[in-house]
């Protein structure tokens, strides 16, 4: 990737607030829209900002391009201060991403994705190549697309279209503002991934708007959840977020299954091993047997030549004298890789109606055993807030919580209507 | 009308091929100034008001007065001051342009959705790159349906400028001829050419909005 060798910067809220009325704000009776926010955003890392509609997300968002001032405090890339920057050089090294992807629709598409190389004078060759170098970039073909409208184009390829633009003059930094908000969910899922793949290469730091809980996870390196009020509720890794929510709200906010949230995040390899007692056909069949009966399963796995797995064999099965025979073996356990979800590995264990499934590498040679207890001790262990009695306690200690009406976020979104009208 | 009069006499029409081009260039005059001039004085209306909102309402109101002044008083007005010239036709013909041309740029610039503009704003577009790249071309079709209005408009009401006699006449100097002099030749030429002429100038304005806007009819993939 030549084109784009920019990578992220640090972004930082040094104490920000943002209210559309400081004075009635300092007498409380408008909130501000954005409360004393700090936090860090590393280089090269995606964070992502949720939270119901109206707590400030967005205007975070937009005070880092300024497309929104700040009431108080300072946003700082890699330690320079936004504000002693030219406003349109900061917005061109800015990528920016919205909902409604906001193409111009009198650009073709390789005008539109050229628009700030052409705002910063590149010549024309050098605009088209960046243009065609970025539409393959994000999965569509320059000579088709190149000269076309974003009217003849799909919601999804258009979304596609409103990233190549964004990091057409390699921004170290892209705000997102709900950017795959308004695709079908099946689209949605796919541009999701292909971002992710995306920003494997090109490493920018992102900052992501989302007020879905379940983008926010699959997204985010952090996760930063707002409340009502511009408040920073929790600001960690999606699963510091799933394990150990700080507040009542931000538990609410995250739903009732987080556990299972949780199970989608951590893989086969975030679980010890259990070594497996192997077999093999031909084996002594009285050694297979001891072995069988040492081993915690109470079975044998029986493997091939290659190592990769025939089926189970239970003690009982195995006779007392002679050879294993292939035909002993159950085929019955599925069998995950250290890539799969723990969630994945659940679901195909419960579907199968076993308490283990094997674990195989590449050329499907056994490597060892997952089991539906070595998963839920590994959700114990991380999860320091393990029942609802204790979030109330947290409740009463958090002073942010009063507003008792916010009991999910839709009730949340419909609050934070309420009070903006 | 005489008896014996032809209703329309061909032949005095090719006998005076001439005089009548004369008056077509006459006419074209009377609209494409103050057509002109309409256009560059509504656009920076327009932009004013997109700027400060505050003047939206009094530019409006403005320009309806204007709209409402009758012609044949507003030449009786400025004939004194500016005699039988271009002047005293342009001004009246201009200022009737205004109330369509402000209302067209206005809502044009009006109807350029939203999301475009922060778009624009958020890459980093100046104030004026945003309004020369982005709105105008943008509010094109808005803005050619009003002058296409205005310049039907101006074409026909630019037949009263005949008060200002044979010099700078028009089509409507052949209009007052033939009422005057009974001879319906002239009087139906004329009123024909002028909306022959409306419906030429309607014609290729359609043509100069298609090429400016290549897009609004881009909705079928190619190839």
């Amino acid at each position: 990737m030549t084109g784009l060798a920019t990578h992220g910067a640090v972004v930082q809220f040094d104490h920000v607030s943002k209210s559309y009325d400081p004075a009635a704000t300092k007498r409380g009776t408008v909130p501000a829209a954005v409360n004393d926010l700090s936090l860090t955003v590393p280089a090269g890392k995606i964070c992502v900002l949720v939270g119901p509609s109206g707590c400030g997300k967005t205007t975070s968002l937009k005070m880092v391009n300024r497309l929104i001032e700040p009431t108080s405090g300072r946003i700082t890339i890699d330690g320079v201060d936004v504000t002693t920057q030219e406003l349109t050089a900061l917005r061109r090294r800015i990528g920016y991403v919205i909902q409604q992807v906001g193409l111009f629709p009198h650009h073709t598409i390789g005008e539109n994705v050229a628009t700030v190389p052409r705002l910063m004078g590149w010549s024309n060759e050098r605009q088209r190549e960046r243009s065609e170098e970025l539409l393959a970039l994000v999965g569509l073909d320059p000579a088709k697309y190149r000269d076309r409208f974003p009217s003849q184009l799909s919601g999804g390829e258009r979304q596609r279209v409103g990233v190549a633009r964004a990091l057409a003059a390699d921004p170290p930094i892209m705000l997102m503002d709900e950017p795959f908000g308004a695709v079908d969910p099946i689209v949605r899922d796919r541009l999701q991934n292909e971002f992710l793949r995306l920003q494997e290469t090109i490493a920018k730091t992102i900052l992501f708007v989302t007020h879905d809980i379940d983008e926010a996870i699959k997204m985010g390196d952090l996760v930063a959840v707002f409340q009502t009020g511009g408040v920073l509720a929790q600001f960690g890794s999606p699963l510091e977020i799933l394990a150990a929510p700080a507040s009542q709200f931000v538990a609410r906010f995250v739903g009732k299954d987080r556990g299972l949230k949780r199970l989608s995040l951590l893989r086969v390899s975030d679980v010890p091993l259990i070594p497996a007692s192997t077999a093999r056909p031909g084996d002594d069949a009285a050694a297979a047997r001891r072995r069988a009966a040492e081993s915690p399963q109470g079975y044998v796995l029986m493997v091939d030549a290659a190592n990769r797995p025939l089926g189970w064999v239970a003690r009982d099965d195995i006779p007392e004298s002679g050879q294993l025979v292939e035909a002993m073996a159950n085929p019955v356990s599925p069998t995950v890789n250290k890539r799969t979800t723990l969630k994945d590995a659940l679901s195909m264990m419960l579907d199968a109606d076993v308490q283990t499934g094997v674990v195989v590498d590449r050329s499907g040679a056994v490597q060892g055993l997952v089991t539906v207890a070595a998963i839920a001790a590994k959700m114990q262990e991380g999860d320091h807030t393990p029942s609802f009695d204790d979030l109330e306690t947290i409740a009463t200690a958090d002073q942010e919580s009063a507003s008792e009406e916010a009991v999910d976020p839709g009730a949340a979104d419909q609050a934070a209507i309420e009070q903006g009208a | 009308m005489p008896p014996g009069t032809k209703i329309f006499d061909v032949g005095w029409v090719l006998g005076h091929l001439p005089g009548i081009w004369d008056r077509i260039v006459q006419h074209l005059t009377l609209t494409a100034v103050p057509l002109m001039l309409g256009i560059v004085i509504s656009l920076g209306l327009a932009v004013v008001a997109i700027r400060r909102p505050a003047t939206y309402g009094p530019t409006t109101a403005l320009t309806g007065l204007l709209y409402t002044i009758p012609s044949l008083a507003a030449f009786a007005i400025l004939r004194p001051i500016f005699g039988l010239s271009l002047i005293t036709a342009f001004i009246p013909l201009t200022t009737y342009t205004l109330l369509i041309l402000f209302r067209a740029f206005t809502s044009g610039f009006g109807a350029v959705p939203t999301d475009i503009l922060e778009a624009a704003e958020g890459m980093g577009y100046t104030r004026r790159q945003r309004l020369l790249r982005v709105e105008l071309p943008l509010a094109v079709p808005l803005i050619m349906a009003g002058i296409r209005l205005a310049a039907v408009t101006t074409i026909g009401l630019a037949t009263v400028a005949a008060v200002l006699g044979d010099t700078f006449g028009g089509l409507g100097q052949l209009i007052t001829e033939g009422i005057q002099t009974f001879f319906p030749t002239k009087y139906l030429l004329g009123a024909a050419l002028s909306v022959l002429l409306a419906f030429l100038v309607d014609f290729l304005l359609v043509r100069v909005e298609r090429a400016l806007t290549p897009w609004a009819r881009a909705r079928v993939a190619p190839g």
